[in-house]
Formats: structure tokens, C-alpha cells, sequence
């Protein structure tokens, strides 16, 4: 048997595990985030996200993912938060503010939740358990 | 001969360097957290070490998707601080010490750990943020630093058991070093936190004390936690942890804690640090 399983972790609720599947689909979508780490290319990709995105062979859902700034979206399709977060940081976006957009939550409601203690694990272990919670 | 004297955990949150670089740090959110990192910078300056080696992970700064080590040794002379998409941090230039870090990366591989020798690297909030929480703001770094960078981002990242080892290594290579340097070790990142998705600002701080309360006396009890408890219970960044677990396998068996601090939160991080020396 393999001793790679990477099953269980699919059962932590509102996380996407940076595996080799997820690596393998997002490499364009991460290199594309890359990139904006040189000031350049953050002001190339600001004057013209589209024709920008268009160097990198990345799937439409990927693109329109990134158009959208749809965070969660981009996790899904193989982005992980290191990369996304420099298109967050070319936005003016810190991480928290990017926490608040992806929990859905308002970056008031966000930074007070952390100021009371953050989320507790209490509920939030298992997929079963955001479920029940409907 | 070199000795291996201490070593010190702490959290690395960018937004900490961001909130000391923009002169925040008088705020009461922020003043809380270097607050508790004041005698922890008396210590060190006490302790004069002549060579740090940190242990920190890379967040997609020096390393992309293209090339992803396990554990890599930065040899180089310095280190330049990293465009992380806000513009590098105005910090200073991080000086490394080459021959201590060959010589480390030349033990640790006929040790078998098989270590990944970099030349040229820039080095991002996950090494300057320890440095700058340790000591502060001056015009040069006060020693020079070797970086040991660990991927936790790309599944699996070493295990627990693995990183303790390879602390006992690196022990083992400072120690056989023929140069009088005292040395500490930097094991940096966490404590529980979740930076991704629905589930993002978990914080765990029943986890995180056990964890701190365990990390002197009993490291044998933590190196056995698997990467899923980790993600469940701790956050998905909770797993650079591991990272701790090289710091404390470089020191010895029976430790002396000098110093502890933890608060909750740093933007979406619970702050945890520990001071441990060895007792001889």
C-alpha cells in the first residue's frame, strides 16, 4: 500500500491541500503570480489584465477565476495562497483582508473575530460537522 | 570548536515586519507583540552569538513551482531581502557565513541528509521577520545568519520525526566545526493559524500551549504528530511547526527554558516563542 494519503486531509472543511494534483493544475495560475513579484510586471499586468494573463497557458475558468479576483475560486483550481496572495498584494490587499474576502466575511468582522480568539477548532475539524450546520 | 549553545522558536507574520517598517509598532495591537518579544531581545544581545542559523520556509520568494527543495542551505555571502509584491522590506542585507554553512551542508549529506546547497537567494519575511522581532531595527544585522529553508507548502513536507533529525545533524556538523563560534538556532513559523479559504483565522490555542509546554521536556511525544492533525487541528499553516522540531532536535535532550511568550493575534497568527538553552 502507498503510504501516501492524501485522502483524509479532503475531510478538513474550507481547505484545499496543496497536493500534487492541485500543484499540477495551478502551475500557470501560480507562475502568473510569480511574476508580480517584479514591479514591472505588476504595472504591465494593471494596465492590461487580459493581455497580460495571455502569456500564460492557463485553462478560461483559471483566467476568469483571476479576472473575478474570485480567491476561493482560484485555490479550487490549483492556486495556493503564497502565489494568490501576491496578486492580492499587487491589489493593495494584505492577508488578512484577503482572509476576510475568502471567509466571506467583512474586514471589520474578520479583524474582530481574530481580536476574540480566531476561529475555533471546535466545529470546524470535519467536513461532517459544517454539514450539520446547514 | 564551535558550540551549539541555544536555540528560540517564534512565529514569522508579515504583517509584523509591515507594522515595524511602517512604525507602528507603538500601537497597543502591535505593542503587544514586541512587547513580549523585549527580553527576548536582552537575552540575545547578552548572549552575543557569532553565527545564527534560521530555519524558516520560503513563501514563494526565492523558490517557485519550478524548483521545490525539502530542505535547502543558503552558502552564499549574503542574502538580499525579497520583493514579496509590496517592494523589498528595508531591511538590512542579511550576511551569511559560508564556511560554517558548507561545512554544515557537506556533514548533514554524508549524514544522509541530502540537502540542497544554495548560492544565490533572496531571502523573504519568513527570515527577516525573526530577525527584526529579535533585533530590531539596526543598521546591520548583529550576526551573521545561515538559512535553512524548508518546504511546507507543496505536500508532503518533511515530517516531524524527520526535521528532529535532521537537528541532531546539523548539531552534530556545528559541533565537529574547527573554529570557536558560539551558534544558535532560529526555528521559526507558526503557531496554529489558516491563511486559505472558507476556513481561514482558525486559531488553536489549546493545541499551541500543549505544544509549547511539551517542546523542552518531552520533543519525543511531538514528533510523532502526523501532518493531518496538524492541517485539522492546528490550521493549514499550522504544519510549519515541523520547522520548530529542527531547532529542538540541534539541542540537547535535557534543555533549560528561559523564556516564553504567546498571544493571539498577530493579524491571523497566534504568536508563540520559546527561549531554550542547553544546561552544560
Amino acid at each position: 500500500m502507498s503510504n501516501v494519503d492524501l485522502e483524509a486531509f479532503e475531510d478538513v472543511p474550507g481547505t484545499t491541500l496543496f497536493n500534487a494534483q492541485r500543484s499540477r493544475q495551478g502551475y500557470h495560475l501560480n507562475m502568473f503570480c510569480m511574476s508580480l513579484m517584479k514591479a514591472e510586471n505588476r504595472e504591465a499586468f494593471k494596465k492590461d489584465e487580459r493581455a497580460y494573463l495571455a502569456k500564460f497557458p492557463m485553462t478560461g475558468e483559471q483566467r476568469e477565476a483571476i479576472l473575478k479576483r474570485d480567491w476561493n475560486k482560484m485555490l479550487q483550481l490549483g492556486g495556493n495562497i503564497y502565489y494568490t496572495s501576491k496578486l492580492g498584494a499587487t491589489d493593495g490587499l494584505s492577508f488578512q483582508a484577503l482572509a476576510a474576502l475568502m471567509t466571506g466575511s467583512t474586514p471589520e468582522g474578520y479583524a474582530k473575530m481574530m481580536l476574540d480568539g480566531g476561529r475555533s477548532p471546535n466545529g470546524n475539524r470535519s467536513k461532517s460537522e459544517w454539514k450539520t450546520r446547514g | 570548536m564551535a558550540k551549539l549553545i541555544a536555540g528560540l522558536t517564534t512565529s514569522h507574520v508579515p504583517a509584523i515586519g509591515a507594522a515595524l517598517d511602517n512604525g507602528k509598532s507603538n500601537e497597543p495591537y502591535w505593542k503587544r507583540v514586541f512587547d513580549g518579544y523585549l527580553p527576548s531581545k536582552k537575552w540575545l544581545a547578552e548572549t552575543k552569538p557569532d553565527v545564527a542559523i534560521l530555519v524558516y520556509n520560503d513563501h514563494a520568494s526565492a523558490f517557485s513551482l519550478e524548483v521545490i527543495p525539502t530542505f535547502a542551505i543558503g552558502c552564499a555571502e549574503e542574502f538580499p531581502p525579497a520583493d514579496e509584491g509590496w517592494g523589498p522590506r528595508k531591511v538590512p542585507v542579511v550576511k551569511g557565513h559560508p564556511d560554517l554553512a558548507w561545512h554544515i551542508a557537506q556533514s548533514c549529506i554524508l549524514d544522509e541528509f541530502d540537502m540542497t546547497i544554495v548560492n544565490k537567494m533572496e531571502v523573504d519575511h519568513g527570515l527577516t521577520v525573526p530577525l527584526s522581532l529579535l533585533c530590531g531595527q539596526p543598521k546591520e544585522w548583529p550576526f551573521p545568519v545561515i538559512p535553512l529553508c524548508v518546504n511546507v507548502i507543496q505536500y508532503p513536507p518533511p515530517t516531524g520525526h524527520r526535521c528532529y533529525m535532521l537537528g541532531k545533524a546539523i548539531r552534530k556538523a556545528v559541533e565537529s566545526f574547527d573554529r570557536d563560534l558560539k551558534v544558535v538556532i532560529f526555528g521559526t513559523g507558526g503557531m496554529s493559524h489558516q491563511l486559505q479559504g472558507p476556513r481561514a483565522g482558525l486559531i488553536n490555542s489549546d493545541f499551541d500551549k500543549r505544544f509549547l509546554d511539551k517542546f523542552g521536556p518531552h520533543p519525543e511525544e511531538l514528533i510523532k504528530i502526523p501532518h493531518l492533525e496538524y492541517v485539522r487541528e492546528a490550521g493549514s499553516e499550522g504544519i510549519e511547526m515541523v520547522m520548530w522540531l529542527i531547532m529542538r532536535g540541534a539541542l540537547d535532550d535535557d534543555v533549560r527554558e528561559v523564556y516564553r511568550f504567546y498571544t493571539v493575534p498577530a493579524s491571523n497568527t497566534a504568536v508563540g516563542h520559546i527561549i531554550l538553552e542547553n544546561k552544560r
